[in-house]
């Protein structure tokens, strides 16, 4: 194998649920890569779709019934295709997943040593001693003072931020090659939320692992990823490079989230501006563009034409799943940047407004609409 | 800790000598037989009954009764004697006391082993058929009365008068330094009758405690770390699913070695619960008393018990 193949390949990974109100389609054929030491921003609202993919990478919705279709591509290896004996092999070992919330991700009942000796004995043949040896290493590796002492307190003596670096050197336990941080700073005060994320950069160096890291928070993976791909509804609706993507974000959704967060440059003056309605069901999705129902922009075949992943003329690895011209999401954008109000960008591109009631339900297909090939154009 | 269970105990002394004057009020104020009558026998004059009664302390004030029952007690664990047998009341208590703590004891094995094990696996199968059978057959054992269930068993498996003779019936029962086998079988059916609404309960208590775990994050985290289905369940979601368990387990038991009435009187074992039956129906307080004492002693110590385990499984609990 060579040095650039990917570390993770998604291939248009599917995940359903079968439930009695119906099928869920959490994840709805999503591709991308994670390579070697870089990392990865997954970026979504809840219910986009972007933790469930990662719990399938590891194989835990399998216990929830879930149907699984795609290629997972871990390391030469399908792990979607993986006995569920080999899976247990690979994950907390080669794979490695921290969680959002730090105290209910950790047994109430164990002490921290002993959760961390149990992660180092699942995949190694050492004694206690030797794993006991390796947990506080561990803990005092993630940056926990006085470690040979805090290894036998519980997790309720730890605050916080201890508790997430706790699970951190858990997840580290046996040196794997792909950490899944899950929301790793969500539950945390803000100043913890710097500290964990410069732990992870310093970590990451150190051990040289690729990080896939789920957040909603742009200002995350702004600081910590190489790559982002944003989702919507199941899907990914824009990827790129970090730098691309906050330079020209070719999508309205992230447009949204990106006007929705207050930012260090922008005025004072300028007001946030949050996207309308709520993620949709992911049961009943919207027909067409899944985005039209929220979008300022939506036209009005957008509620018909499903929209694909198209790579962004004479921009490198930039891809956007949207139904509006390139050059008319670039002057959007250049409108929004420069402090414009959505219907002010609509207006001043000469969009119409989407037809009325578009902003708020859902719409169900229309009967005998086969989903076209994307046609781009006002 | 030390502090927190001295104080318990205290509380628990209070609380028993509360649990005595009420008995001892209760059956002296309430219309029962009168046991200075019930003692005369065909020799019925008032002046026999009277002087049974001066014999028994009976004319005297009740506060003054009180007072010497619980002088007797606390100077020399004193709990009188029988009216009807005229026997010290510690003495036939004591006489009885390993009958049923070998009922309950042994029921509360079965009843756990039982409940646990069927819990959990219906838990896992949640849905399934045979979570279902099972369930729907904790109902049913739930809903029935122990002395019927004994009944029925008697009637089909004793071996004298079931219709299968498979182990000894009624008045079977032999002290386990007697006879250990016989002892053994012959506690079969009544270990079973007795546990078998408790095991019921229990597995319905697990089964939906071990659900609730197992949504837990924490078991999501176990499942993360590459541990096999089976120890995330038993290590990691039993150990928390098991804490209702404990809570409830000291008090059934306790409240069992004080109330196997109806399991004692189907299987005729000479148990506490028997002892306690023919006193109430002879009217003698003493004995009535000294049970009472026994079951609200047990309830008390399963309660400080219980407590203490309680801080060992759950580090997060501290008393003070």
């Amino acid at each position: 194998m060579t040095d650039d193949s990917p570390l993770l390949r998604v291939e248009d990974l599917r995940v359903e649920f079968p439930t009695e109100d119906g099928v869920v389609h959490a994840v709805d054929g999503i591709t991308y890569e994670v390579h070697r030491e870089r990392t990865l921003g997954i970026v979504g609202e809840s219910g986009s779709g972007k933790t469930v993919s990662s719990l399938t990478t590891l194989g835990l919705t399998r216990q929830q019934g879930a149907s699984v279709s795609g290629r997972i591509i871990f390391d030469g290896q399908d792990l979607v295709a993986l006995s569920d004996a080999e899976l247990r092999a690979i994950r907390g070992n080669e794979i490695a997943m921290i969680f959002q919330d730090p105290l209910s991700s950790l047994h109430p009942f164990f002490k921290v040593g002993a959760q961390l000796i149990e992660a180092v004995r699942v995949h190694r043949d050492v004694s206690k001693q030797q794993a006991r040896a390796r947990a506080i290493e561990l803990l005092g590796l993630v940056g926990i003072p006085d470690p040979s002492r805090r290894v036998d307190e519980y997790p309720h003596e730890f605050s916080g931020g201890m508790r997430q670096r706790a699970m951190i050197a858990m997840a580290l336990a046996n040196e794997p090659k792909l950490l899944i941080a899950d929301e790793p700073t969500t539950a945390l005060d803000v100043t913890v939320q710097a500290q964990i994320l410069a732990l992870l950069e310093r970590l990451q160096r150190e051990l040289g692992m690729a990080i896939v890291m789920i957040t909603h928070d742009l200002g995350v993976v702004a600081e910590m990823a190489d790559d982002i791909a944003v989702m919507y509804a199941g899907r990914i609706v824009e990827t790129a490079p970090a730098k691309t993507l906050f330079a020209g974000p070719g999508h309205p959704y992230t447009w949204g989230l990106l006007k929705s967060i207050p930012s260090l440059t922008s005025t004072r003056k300028e007001a946030l501006v949050p996207i309308p309605g709520t993620p949709p069901s992911l049961i009943n999705r919207p027909s067409g563009c899944h985005f039209h129902p929220r979008c300022f922009y939506a036209q009005p075949d957008h509620a018909r034409i499903d929209p694909r992943l198209e790579a962004v003329p004479d921009v490198p690895d930039h891809h956007v799943a949207c139904l509006l011209a390139p050059d008319v999401r670039e002057r959007l954008w250049r409108e929004l940047a420069a402090g414009a109000t959505p219907e002010r960008a609509r207006a001043v591109v000469g969009l119409p407004a989407p037809s009325s009631g578009d902003q708020t339900g859902t719409t169900t297909p229309a009967a005998g609409v086969v989903p076209a090939a994307p046609e781009v154009g006002p | 800790m030390t502090r927190y269970i001295i104080r318990r105990l205290l509380w628990g002394v209070l609380l028993l000598i509360a649990v005595s004057a009420l008995t001892f009020v209760l059956f002296r104020i309430l219309p029962t037989a009168d046991p200075a009558k019930l003692r005369a026998g065909r020799l019925q004059s008032p002046k026999i009954i009277a002087e049974i009664r001066h014999d028994l302390g009976l004319d005297k004030p009740l506060l003054t009764q009180f007072w010497l029952y619980m002088k007797g007690i606390f100077l020399h664990f004193d709990l009188g004697f029988s009216y009807y047998s005229n026997a010290p009341v510690k003495e036939l208590i004591f006489d009885r006391l390993p009958a049923t703590l070998s009922l309950v004891l042994g029921g509360a094995v079965v009843w756990l082993v039982a409940g646990v094990s069927v819990g959990i696996i219906s838990a896992r199968r949640a849905g399934s058929r045979l979570d279902r059978a099972s369930m729907g057959t904790a109902l049913v054992l739930v809903s029935a009365p122990e002395y019927w269930l004994g009944l029925l068993a008697l009637f089909f498996f004793a071996s004298d008068i079931g219709k299968i003779p498979l182990l000894p019936g009624a008045g079977s029962y032999v002290p386990l330094t007697a006879d250990p086998a016989k002892w053994f079988t012959s506690l079969i059916m009544p270990w079973l009758v007795v546990a078998a609404g408790t095991a019921a309960i229990y597995a319905r208590l697990i089964r939906g405690s071990l659900l609730e775990t197992m949504g837990e994050d924490y078991i999501r985290t176990a499942r993360a770390k590459g541990l096999t289905e089976r120890s995330v369940v038993l290590r990691h979601g039993l150990r928390s699913a098991i804490n209702p368990i404990v809570t409830v387990v000291g008090i059934d038991i306790a409240v069992l070695l004080g109330s196997a009435v109806l399991v004692e009187t189907v299987f005729d074992i000479p148990g506490i619960g028997r002892l306690n039956y023919t006193a109430i129906t002879h009217s003698d307080y003493p004995i009535i008393q000294g049970t009472v004492l026994l079951a609200a002693l047990f309830i008390v110590v399963a309660n400080i018990v219980v407590d203490i385990i309680y801080a060992f499984l759950d580090p997060r609990v501290r008393y003070s």
